[in-house]
Order: structure tokens, then sequence, then C-alpha cells
């Protein structure tokens, strides 16, 4: 209910989802700009490159994820509502994977391609993102949850989250980087899948009690 | 032992004054007897010269950063469980003295560094990052807690950063640590026997100890501040 809801506000707002792709595609493009176009170099780097690109865009889209239904008072109906608040925080965070990293997973073979990775890797690459992307977006539903209504949110939001995103990082680009070196990024992977399970067990849960506090 | 007694801030006031009077003396005359014994008493270490006696600090400077935040943790969850005012106080006032211990850490660990590594910093290291990761949470925590205007959502909405953070700190620890790592492995550790000369290990001791009594005096004297402040 709560995931079509969001999915339907969203496709209302196509422009904010673009929005959000098109900075992920922008802040790859940056780096070679900024790093040189030695292709060996830009290789090597590609993995983290795509992966802190995931990370920002991911991160700047959290403020839409609350800050709609607080203004609107949709959010107090919600955490006065029947249903279960960690439920609904759990299908916020769902609807957010949706728009805003699923589009990434679907969207890194292209970036991959101009970095001009192995063939190979892109499989590893995306199977990374997509496990990834969705433990950012239930620990950003956290950190959301927790600024909002406050002054200068955006700014300590990044603050908040991004430290609490640097496993995700460690081991996303690590399992590509295993992937070329040849040792296979299988351990990094089921290490994804486990945070994710985590994340998905505890981060509603967390996010609910910091909706209650924001909304007393 | 009546426990809750000292969970009204009236009451707790004058007990925290007693606290920073007399942990602050023993603070004073524990960091002298430590610098004494770590700068003159202890042995020149065979290999690293007298580049390593800024271990004394270091160390325990290391091991209060990652004490405190849980001891805040401790406080958060305490308020969660109780809601009383003063746990989320205590959090409150913990969080800038932990910082200071993990800027300490990070800096005398990268003066340490230049001489014994060759270089100030290095990535990769899984300590390393750790600590500094760890700043980042205290900054978080402190940012988050000053943003918000009334004091008991403010105290609630870090409290539950803190609970988050702690259990994070572990995660992040061992996402970064299967980087080869270039940070010797834990001197003291209480499993095995320590690997130092025993004034080495009494002057780090008591430096922790310092560091101990440092940080109750500090975190009771924010405390008084932060009761005056709100007035309760």
């Amino acid at each position: 209910m709560v995931v079509w809801r969001e999915l339907l506000v969203a496709m209302r707002r196509r422009s904010d989802v673009a929005t959000a792709l098109l900075f992920f595609v922008i802040v790859a493009s940056l780096f070679p700009l900024g790093i040189g176009a030695e292709p060996n170099k830009l290789r090597a780097i590609a993995p983290g490159v795509i992966w802190v690109s995931a990370l920002l865009s991911s991160m700047l889209s959290l403020n839409r994820l609350f800050a709609a239904d607080h203004a609107d008072g949709t959010l107090e109906q919600m955490v006065l509502g029947a249903a279960p608040l960690g439920v609904t925080a759990a299908a916020k965070a769902l609807a957010h994977w949706l728009v805003s990293g699923f589009p990434m997973v679907a969207i890194a073979p292209l970036l991959a391609l101009q970095y001009d990775l192995d063939a190979g890797l892109y499989g590893v690459l995306a199977l990374s993102l997509l496990l990834g992307t969705p433990v950012l977006s239930l620990i950003g539903g956290i950190g959301a949850a927790l600024t909002l209504g406050v002054r200068g949110g955006g700014v300590l939001l990044a603050l908040l989250v991004l430290p609490l995103y640097v496993p995700v990082l460690v081991m996303g680009a690590g399992a590509v980087e295993m992937a070329s070196a040849g040792l296979g990024g299988q351990g990094q992977l089921l290490i994804l899948g486990a945070m994710l399970i985590v994340a998905a067990a505890f981060a509603p849960w967390a996010t609910a009690a910091a909706l209650r506090i924001s909304s007393e | 032992m009546k426990w809750f007694w000292y969970a009204s801030p009236q009451t707790f006031y004058p007990l925290a004054g007693q606290f920073a009077r007399w942990c602050g003396l023993a603070a004073v005359v524990l960091t002298l007897a430590g610098l004494y014994i770590g700068l003159f008493l202890a042995p020149t270490d065979a290999q690293q010269g007298e580049a390593y006696r800024i271990i004394f600090i270091h160390v325990p400077a290391a091991w209060m950063s990652m004490f405190i935040y849980v001891v805040m943790a401790f406080w958060a969850g305490l308020g969660f469980a109780f809601n009383t005012r003063l746990s989320g106080m205590m959090a409150a006032a913990l969080a800038p003295t932990g910082a200071l211990f993990t800027f300490i850490a990070l800096w005398t660990g990268a003066l340490w560094g230049r001489p014994t590594w060759g270089t100030y910093w290095v990535w990769g290291d899984a300590r390393l990052m750790s600590e500094l990761i760890l700043l980042f949470l205290y900054f978080g925590f402190m940012a988050l807690h000053a943003s918000i205007e009334d004091p008991r959502r403010a105290d609630r909405a870090a409290a539950l950063l803190a609970l988050v953070g702690v259990v994070n700190i572990p995660i992040i620890y061992y996402s970064v640590k299967w980087w080869n790592t270039l940070h010797q492995g834990a001197s003291v550790s209480l499993t095995a026997a320590p690997k130092m000369a025993a004034t080495m290990l009494t002057g780090m001791l008591v430096m922790a100890l310092a560091f101990w009594m440092y940080s109750i005096a500090a975190a009771m004297l924010r405390v008084r501040g932060i009761i005056r402040e709100r007035g309760a």
C-alpha cells in the first residue's frame, strides 16, 4: 500500500527521480576530468568512483523520503495510524530504493562501459549495487527521520549518514576490485547480503523510533 | 543504594561538583606521574628509539575515544529505557570529550607515524579509518544535538544516533580490516601477556587512569553547565 502510494507520488514528480539519476551520472563523469584520461588509471578507480557516486546520489534523494509527508501532516497520521510504523518505514525505504537505487543499478553498466571496465565485471558491479543500494536506503531512512524539520537538515543529514555508509562502500567497491583481480568477489557480496538482511531487520525499527521523536 | 535518587538533575548537581573537583585533582596528579614515568623512567625502545614515547598519550587517548562512545551509548540507551532527563545530559556532556580524545589519538598517531612508518597518514588501515569515522560520528552526534531547539527532543534524537553508531562501529572496523594493514598489532591485550617492559606498561596505565579522571571531571563540569542552562 505505502509502497504503491510512494511510487505513484514519485511518478507524478518524475523530474525528481531523473535528477537523482542524472546526478549519479554527472558525478561519475567528473572524475576523469579531474584525474586525467589515462585508461588504466580509470579502469582501476572505476568501481570506487561508481560506488561513491551511488552513495552521494542516494544520500541526496533522502530528504524527499519524509519531508513532503512531514510538511502536509500525512506523516503524523502514519505515526498515529493503526499500521505498525516500522512496516511503514520499511515500505518507505523500499520505495526510495525502487526510485533511486534501482535505476542506478540499471545504469551502472553504462558507466562501467565508459570507464572501460572489463565486461566480465559488469555482473559483479550490478550485483554489488543491487545488494548494497537497498542498505543505503534503509540506513538513510534513519538519518532522514532524525533530521526531519531540523534547521540545516541537508548538510546535517550528510554528516550523519555518510560515516554509516562506509562499510557498504568498502564491501561494494571491494567486491568489484576483488573480481577484477581474479579472486572472485563472492566474499564481499555475501557480506553485503548479510548487511542487507541485518539492515532490513533493524533499520526500519530505528527509523520508526526516530519518526516518533521527530513528530512529537 | 538509591540509584534513582541521583537521576534527578537537582540532586545530581552537587554530586557532579564533588566528582569534578576530586577527579580533576586526580587527573592532574596522575598526568604528572604518568608523564614522569613515560618520559624519564621508561627505557628507550630498541627499534623505535625515543619516538615511541608518544604512545603514553596516543594509546590511552585511543582507548578513551572508543570507551567514551560506548559510555555515551550506554547513557543513551538508559535514557530510552527510563526516560530520565539526566541520561541525555550525560551523553551530551561526554561527546565533546570523546571527540577531543579521538582527535588527540589521530593527531599523535600521525606524529608517531612520520618517523616510524615514514608517513603521517595511511589510507586503508582498519584502526586509523575507524578512528577517523568515530570522529565523524562524534561530530554528527554533536551537530544533531546542537541543531534541534527543544533539548528533550535533541537528547532523544542524538541518543538514537549514538545507539545506531555503536552498532555500526564494529561493522565499520571489520569492513576496513580486510585491507592489508600497516598498523602494528595491539601491544596490550587482556588475553596475552604484555610484550613490553613493565615500566612502559605502568606509564601507559597511569596515563590511561589520568585520562579517565580527566574525562569524568570534564563531563561533570559540562553536565553542571547543561543543568544550569536548562534551568532544571
